[in-house]
């Protein structure tokens, strides 16, 4: 049967496996169900939906209120950031990949600098005060990451004081990224050799209070939500995926630690130090949504005593180099915010105009040119707050990337939303995607 | 002075001479291509006097066993599967990551035995990404496959490679079910047929498009920004160096 349905935004719909309808509002009863055959329906929810996360288009299959087939429907994000960043050095490269997940921007950029710093073979010389610099900002992340998770989860189902809760929280941590990098979100902060810029003044006064509040209102999200009748209704067994479905699709991450095993990268293959930081993996028994807000609520924890940690080193390192001492490689200036406002580093700028033309040609050199990567590939993966992120990246000896790919958690663990969400009731995929947690930006690239 | 650029049939002898030069010494090079000059600029006259200078660009090179630590064990293993005595082209070792080239057409079988084998237990694959090296002659498209051990806490490195003219790789969709859209996305930006998948369709780029971005051919696009009457040109037309 084919018919030609006349659409105002559209065109014209054609379609030969039955009659299309566009219904866009709540104009349902618009509908003729005489015409329909049998109760199936296909529903194309998005990609302009305010719970499906971005631009996520999900394609089901409907028979009343059950959900027979889902499929995600993903690529409206798409900016070719691995293809950019091709065409720039592998510093610049931060500055795209920062831009992927855009909501734990910190994983993306360690999972691309440690791919690169594998590359130059100086692992081994990045400082002290760097790596617990990156530890304290991924944790952080970590935690900002699950509170956007739990609060447009909330959102979703309906529960918006959650929501207004968790982007409160958030923006406190955005504060802390602020004065530490310059920006609330693309920080490009992580850079191959160590981190752009030391702490300003002041820094671990605020991260103290920010670590004090944070402890105050962490337990609201408890209070609120973990023995709530309605959000335990409607988390509980709805998007089940067990151990072997995870595995086989090879999803990371909260999800995989909802059934129960215990793999978390930074314990199982620590980088960065991460060995030498007590804490715990949390996992649970109950692979569905509930236990995921649970582990994402519990590792907000778990990540803020690794930050007090990071506090106190950061305290007994005070004065040492955030950059590795190769001058091929290490950034050649500090920025600083001058009289005027605006950041530069006037002590810099003297040295290179007015003392050593050989430190003009070096910064010229290494600033236009960049510095060249040794020819051969390096996988770098990071335990992200979605699971594992990793930079592969390929090196053909040049001062650019030969190409680069991220292995995004949250493109991986997207495709289990038709495991999780076929056979159940229509609302309950609102409920499984937002247990994903997928960030489109990070899914497209 | 754009008509300096060397065209791509003189790099290609280039290539070629320098392959034959370099492989006399009885080693096999893995040479993806050769880099001009000094600086890599291109375009552009390069003033340095090194104009001329060519040298081949050439990836990490075969290792010989013993490999050490658990490469060995896991080499072995592999290699013991059933139908596996030739699958591995070679060993890289490279930076603490092992990486096996293995024959395409063996890839499947490889990739099951990886998983179900006791001793290799490599249950997850972590992803797949496609890489173009337009001068790797015969190979220019390779699959690179990130397999993870969790049994054993351990990483291996797959690459399979596939000509440009034939780019057909098997699937290994049915062994690991997660590749079924890793194995789309390096068919949309690569253009590499994954024979036996499902369903390979474009997943990022839309349904129509044509050619495959991700290419090293495939140009980057973008238009130059005039400012107060001087242009600044799109990333990949600026002066640069590689």
């Amino acid at each position: 049967m084919t018919e030609t349905v006349n659409d105002p935004y559209a065109g014209t719909t054609e379609s030969t496996s039955g009659p299309v309808f566009n219904v866009t509002g709540g104009d349902w009863d618009s509908i003729d169900a005489d015409t329909l055959e049998g109760d199936k329906l296909v529903i194309n929810m998005g990609p302009q939906h305010p719970s499906t996360h971005g631009v996520l288009r999900l394609i089901l299959e409907i028979d009343g209120e059950q959900v027979r087939d889902a499929r995600a429907g993903i690529g409206y994000l798409h900016t070719g950031i691995e293809k950019n960043m091709e065409y720039r050095t592998w510093t610049q490269g931060v500055t795209f990949c920062t831009r992927m997940d855009y909501v734990a921007p910190f994983s993306t950029e360690a999972a691309y600098v440690g791919a690169v710093e594998r590359l130059l073979g100086i692992e081994e010389q990045i400082t002290e005060r760097a790596k617990v610099i990156r530890v304290m900002m991924l944790e952080l992340n970590r935690i900002s990451s699950h509170l956007v998770a739990i609060a447009t989860g909330g959102m979703e189902i309906g529960a918006l004081t959650v929501m207004t809760c968790g982007f409160r929280d958030r923006e406190e941590i955005l504060k802390a990224f602020e004065l530490i990098t310059g920006l609330r979100m693309n920080h490009a902060y992580f850079r191959p050799g160590g981190v752009a810029q030391d702490l300003p003044d002041g820094a671990l006064d605020q991260l103290r209070d920010l670590v004090a509040i944070l402890k105050k209102r962490l337990p609201e999200y408890a209070a609120l939500c973990n023995a709530n009748p309605i959000f335990k209704g409607r988390l509980k067994d709805v998007g089940v995926l067990h151990l072997p479905a995870v595995m086989a699709l090879g999803i990371t991450g909260p999800i995989l630690r909802s059934t129960g095993l215990d793999w978390d990268l930074r314990v199982k293959q620590p980088y960065w130090d991460y060995e030498t930081y007590d804490f715990e993996v949390v996992t649970r028994d109950e692979p569905d949504a509930y236990g995921r807000f649970m582990i994402r609520q519990y590792e907000m924890w778990e990540s803020l005593k690794i930050v007090e940690q990071c506090i106190d080193r950061l305290a007994a390192t005070e004065g040492q180099p955030v950059m590795i001492a190769d001058k091929k490689i290490a950034w050649p200036s500090q920025l600083s915010v001058g009289a005027d406002g605006q950041g530069n580093s006037p002590e810099h700028i003297r040295h290179i105009m007015g003392e050593s033309m050989e430190a003009l040609i070096h910064h010229f050199k290494l600033v236009t040119e960049g510095f060249r990567v040794p020819a051969g590939q390096a996988y770098f993966p990071v335990e992200s707050p979605k699971g594992e992120i990793a930079c592969h990246a390929v090196s053909d000896g040049g001062t650019r990337p030969f190409r680069v790919h991220f292995r995004e958690p949250s493109f991986v663990n997207l495709q289990g939303v038709s495991a999780m969400s076929e056979g159940g009731m229509l609302s309950d995929v609102i409920v499984a995607v937002a247990s994903i947690d997928p960030v489109m930006g990070g899914v497209d690239r | 002075m754009s008509d300096e650029t060397p065209d791509a049939h003189e790099t290609q002898d280039g290539s070629h001479e320098t392959r034959a030069e370099l492989q006399k010494s009885g080693t096999e090079l893995e040479i993806i291509g050769v880099r001009q000059g000094s600086f890599g600029v291109h375009g552009t006259g390069d003033t340095s006097g090194f104009g001329g200078l060519r040298r081949p660009i050439i990836m990490p090179g075969a290792a010989t066993p013993p490999f050490g630590g658990w490469y060995d064990e896991v080499a072995e293993r592999l290699a013991q599967g059933e139908g596996l005595a030739d699958a591995i082209e070679k060993v890289v070792i490279d930076r603490g990551e092992i990486t096996f080239f293995i024959r395409r057409a063996a890839l499947p079988r490889a990739a099951r035995h990886l998983r179900d084998d006791e001793g290799l237990r490599f249950e997850m694959l972590s992803g797949v990404s496609g890489v173009h090296f337009p001068g790797d002659e015969g190979r220019e498209l390779h699959a690179v496959y990130h397999l993870l051990s969790m049994t054993h806490n351990r990483r291996i490195r797959l690459e399979v490679t596939c000509p440009e003219d034939d780019p057909h790789i098997p699937s290994v969709v049915d062994t690991y079910p997660t590749a079924d859209w890793h194995e789309r996305e390096a068919w949309d930006m690569f253009g590499i047929v994954f024979d036996g998948h499902p369903h390979l369709t474009r997943i990022l780029m839309p349904d129509d498009w044509q050619g495959h971005p991700q290419r090293k051919d495939y140009p980057l696009g973008g238009i130059d920004v005039e400012f107060k009457g001087g242009f600044i040109p799109a990333p990949d037309n600026r002066r640069s160096y590689s």
